[in-house]
């Protein structure tokens, strides 16, 4: 049986999809190109196809996942484009000269699969979205705020500024939206 | 002696490495022997390492203000 009571459909509207999206897709290019003048170049990109596509939105998902999806295929894009100027399928191994192994087998070189370092890096980007997808969810006033002195660590003066409200303000508003966030990231990522 | 809600601001601004000298001490005191402020401490405390150990990218707001422009002048 089809559930279709009670769903709303979702509607696009780009007006606000930089404000609201264009941190989290720019964490998740940069964290798969490691270059941020690409991740950004991939975020405009995406945000383009989206509006040149829009009549296939079907509505079935929301907005955020419908880009999110769009700029996955950026970046495939963008690595396919870097491979074909490469040598074509062309398999380069190059021996570790300095490897502490004293045999020359390739299998003693590739990487410890027991290495917790890897599995850190998945989860710390996980957490990233996770606190992206937290913060999304706060007034826009209050995300601002605390994005601007948590993330981006200016001073309490320059944010009062960019805000045009004054510190007892500001630390009113961060008390929030740390308590609001401290709240959403409860369930998964607090030890306490 | 201060409201929950108050020494909760001030736990704020530790995090921030904002607090002066005095609202320390305040906060230390309470902390004593308010349990609920203590938890929220710990939780504050907790988020501020999870923000830097996710070490979040965002964007510039002037490049924001670009893509908004550019985005504009193509609906």
């Amino acid at each position: 049986m089809k559930r279709q009571t009670g769903m709303t459909k979702q509607e696009l509207n780009p007006d606000i999809w930089v404000d609201n999206y264009s941190d989290y897709l720019f964490n998740y290019a940069v964290s798969r190109v490691s270059d941020s003048e690409i991740a950004k170049d991939l975020v405009q990109e995406t945000f383009f196809a989206g509006l040149k596509s829009a009549k296939n939105f079907k509505g079935e998902a929301a907005e955020r996942t419908w880009l999110i999806s769009i700029l996955k295929r950026k970046v495939i894009d963008h690595y396919r484009k870097i491979n074909s100027k490469k040598a074509k399928s062309m398999v380069r191994i190059t021996q570790n000269q300095n490897s502490e192994a004293d045999s020359n087998f390739l299998e003693e070189q590739v990487a410890d699969p027991m290495s917790l370092l890897e599995n850190s890096q998945i989860e710390n980007e996980e957490l990233g979205m996770a606190i992206q997808e937290c913060i999304a969810k706060l007034p826009k006033k209050h995300a601002l705020a605390f994005t601007l002195k948590t993330i981006n660590g200016l001073s309490t003066e320059e944010v009062c500024k960019e805000l045009d409200i004054n510190p007892s303000n500001l630390w009113v508003i961060l008390h929030r939206a740390r308590t609001v966030l401290m709240d959403c990231l409860n369930n998964n990522w607090f030890k306490i | 002696m201060k409201s929950c809600k108050d020494v909760e601001i001030i736990c704020t601004k530790v995090q921030y490495k904002e607090a002066s000298f005095l609202e320390k001490i305040k906060i230390k005191l309470h902390v004593l022997f308010c349990k609920t402020c203590k938890t929220f401490s710990k939780k504050n405390t907790e988020l501020t390492t999870l923000c830097s150990q996710a070490n979040i990218k965002t964007l510039p707001i002037e490049e924001k203000e670009k893509m908004k422009t550019e985005l504009k002048s193509r609906t």
